[in-house]
């Protein structure tokens, strides 16, 4: 086979000309993007500069102007009801902020998705959520605790967990170590990296956290001027000649994390 | 592009394949191998659970895993999978697992935990039938007590002052009570004057029809009158409120609360009665007696069509009777009561409202309970205004 044509098979999202615009605000313009099966792709991007609008584009939140998107060489657009069904299957999103259901607990939170869509006895899903539980790290007296009791570390896996309910193929990952401690940040780090290659996940995550995109992204997107400026691996963005990104991968805060190892 | 078309198929086609798994002995050492094939993965891996299961309770020995016809496989199907593995190990069995090529299912098998941890609880106390019955009794009670206090906290709080500023202690928020006021009167009116209109027209309509077979028709205006300015105005107009406004303050306080914005008020060393509650109650106390006023005109006029429409009572004869009808008291004990209608809403309002939880779900039962409990409260002091009116002669 073509090299090029095996390339663009394992293309799980593609992202071509996307222009989002609120008003005559324009956020995104005729923006490209391919995610790879197997990568973790790190997304960074200053403030304001449209990473969750593009998430939620992509996630069908936000309505887009023109463009084109493709999940797993599906078009949404003009998939059928049963498509549309099984595409929501395969993704998992991991919010800002959880978004865990306030009023359920952590098993209910991620037995949400499988009642929905699994006719699995409860006992096997109350194996698998625990499961699941115990994957992403969480002590299993969590499981019968409310959000409100959870800490900011737990709210975090245990919204992953959720995410993983139904071993989704891609996941979306909003700024998933915010707010955690440094060693919380580099567990979570790793749990993803160990899922990926367990799980054999494609992870998009949307992140600020110079730790993580040095440790376990396999490619940096960098967001800027609506569009992606640059994609690629640290060595690309270090020699990438653009004022932001020069002091975003070299100012004093990377240079002490490149320095090490 | 074939791969494409391939998930293209996948997805459509996900739910209909199986999981599938055969056992063979190995005549040399009595071993065992189990053959996995088809879609191990969490729409399908039930098919296979029973089996599996069946077989994990088979005898022990060696037993050789075979993932090479594996398809498809997720947590689910490695879970399953994991336990009977477990089950066997515990009978003292040796496991291998052998993947087909360039997969790698069996670290998937491997990486999860062998037995799920179950949570350390402490065994709660039965608790006797005593218990059980009177606990959730004492417990209404002591939650009514405590409401009691809550809501005189919160009344001495505002009556004491807005903040607690050094040098300022009772400083009032003008521009707060007047958008208060905005809110929860100036934009009742058109509601509130629509449903009194009606309310008016309604009860001279049956007081007529029921009057006319006395030959007392005219006696509809005492009766309408009265009836609206001693009771019926003052007190729909404080149930709509109630409704409208008495819920729009617990869900404001309520979502605050849940989003540590009360916390930060009161680290900020201000008093969050003081700062949401005060001007809120100011604006009911202020809006609801006007409102009542508006309420009570527009029922009068409303009776005033109606008895034209029905009894042919003219406006001047409507106007003339009424004015023999009543006098300064039947209107003054009606207005009477309604700041103390306001007050009652407002406090029960914010009670609930400081009470609200973690969850949405306790939001919604917060503002559910705020407007029943001052629709009760505000009727029970309406009747308690009647008895001592009748006491006292006036």
């Amino acid at each position: 086979m073509d090299p090029a044509l095996e390339k663009q098979d394992d293309v799980v999202l593609s992202v071509k000309d996307l222009t989002v615009a609120f008003g005559s605000n324009v956020v995104l313009d005729r923006l490209n993007l391919d995610i790879h099966r197997g990568e973790i792709l790190g997304f960074v991007g200053a403030s304001g500069t449209g990473k969750s609008v593009l998430m939620r584009t992509v996630l069908r939140l936000l309505p887009r102007r023109s463009g084109n998107i493709r999940i797993f060489g599906t078009d949404f657009d003009k998939a059928t009801q049963a498509q549309r069904l099984a595409l929501d299957m395969k993704l998992g999103v991991l919010f800002q902020h959880g978004a865990l259901f306030s009023s359920l607990t952590v098993k209910e939170n991620i037995q949400v998705p499988m009642r929905e869509y699994l006719d699995l006895p409860q006992a096997m899903m109350d194996e698998l959520a625990k499961l699941k539980i115990e994957l992403v790290g969480l002590a299993p007296e969590a499981a019968d605790k409310f959000p409100s009791e959870l800490s900011g570390g737990m709210i975090k896996r245990a919204a992953l967990a959720r995410a993983l309910a139904l071993d989704p193929a891609l996941v979306f990952l909003d700024e998933p170590t915010s707010g955690l401690d440094p060693i919380g940040a580099a567990e979570f780090d790793e749990l993803i990296a160990k899922l990926r290659d367990t799980l054999g996940l494609t992870v998009y995550m949307v992140t600020h956290d110079l730790d993580s995109l040095f440790s376990v992204c396999d490619r940096i997107a960098v967001l800027g001027k609506k569009k992606v400026m640059v994609e690629g691996t640290i060595e690309d963005m270090l020699a990438f000649d653009d004022p932001w990104v020069q002091s975003y991968f070299q100012g004093k805060r990377a240079r002490s994390i490149v320095r090490k190892p | 592009m074939p791969q494409a078309r391939e998930d293209a198929r996948d997805l459509t086609t996900a739910a209909s394949p199986s999981a599938d798994i055969v056992s063979e002995s190995l005549p040399d050492n009595g071993g065992e191998v189990w053959r996995l094939s088809g879609h191990w993965v969490n729409t399908t891996a039930v098919a296979g659970a029973k089996r599996l299961a069946d077989l994990a309770g088979g005898k022990g020995g060696a037993l050789e895993v075979d993932l090479s016809g594996v398809s498809e496989m997720d947590t689910a199907g490695a879970w399953l999978l994991r336990r009977a593995i477990t089950e066997r190990q515990s009978g003292g069995g040796e496991v291998h697992l052998r993947d087909g090529d360039g997969e790698r299912y069996a670290d998937l098998v491997s990486a999860l935990p062998e037995k799920l941890a179950e949570p350390r609880t402490e065994k709660a106390n039965r608790a006797t039938l005593f218990e059980r019955v009177f606990s959730p009794v004492g417990r209404v009670v002591m939650d009514a007590w405590d409401d009691t206090v809550a809501a005189m906290f919160i009344l001495g709080s505002a009556v004491r002052g807005a903040q607690l500023k050094i040098g300022r202690r009772s400083g009032l928020s003008p521009a707060a009570i007047v958008h208060q006021i905005d809110h929860m009167g100036v934009r009742a009116v058109p509601i509130i004057l629509l449903m009194s209109f009606l309310i008016g027209a309604i009860i001279a309509q049956q007081g007529a029809f029921q009057l006319r077979y006395f030959g007392a028709e005219v006696f509809v205006v005492d009766l309408v009158g009265i009836l609206q300015l001693r009771e019926i105005g003052v007190l729909l107009t404080a149930i709509m409120i109630a409704g409208r406004s008495g819920s729009a303050i617990t869900a404001e306080i309520g979502s605050m609360k849940m989003r540590e914005e009360i916390d930060a008020l009161k680290v900020m060393g201000l008093s969050p009665v003081g700062v949401l509650v005060f001007p809120r109650l100011v604006a009911l106390t202020v809006a609801l007696p006007l409102l009542t006023i508006i309420a009570n005109f527009a029922a009068l006029f409303g009776a005033a069509c109606v008895a034209w429409a029905y009894s042919g009572i003219t406006f001047d004869t409507f106007l003339s009777r009424l004015r023999e009808a009543i006098d300064l008291s039947t209107v003054v004990s009606g207005m009477i009561k309604a700041p103390f209608m306001a007050l009652i809403i407002g406090i029960v309002a914010s009670v609930e409202g400081l009470k609200v939880g973690g969850s949405a779900e306790s939001l919604g039962r917060h503002v559910t309970a705020a407007v029943v409990k001052s629709i009760f409260v505000v009727i029970l002091v309406d009747g308690l205004f009647a008895m001592f009116y009748a006491a006292i002669d006036f």
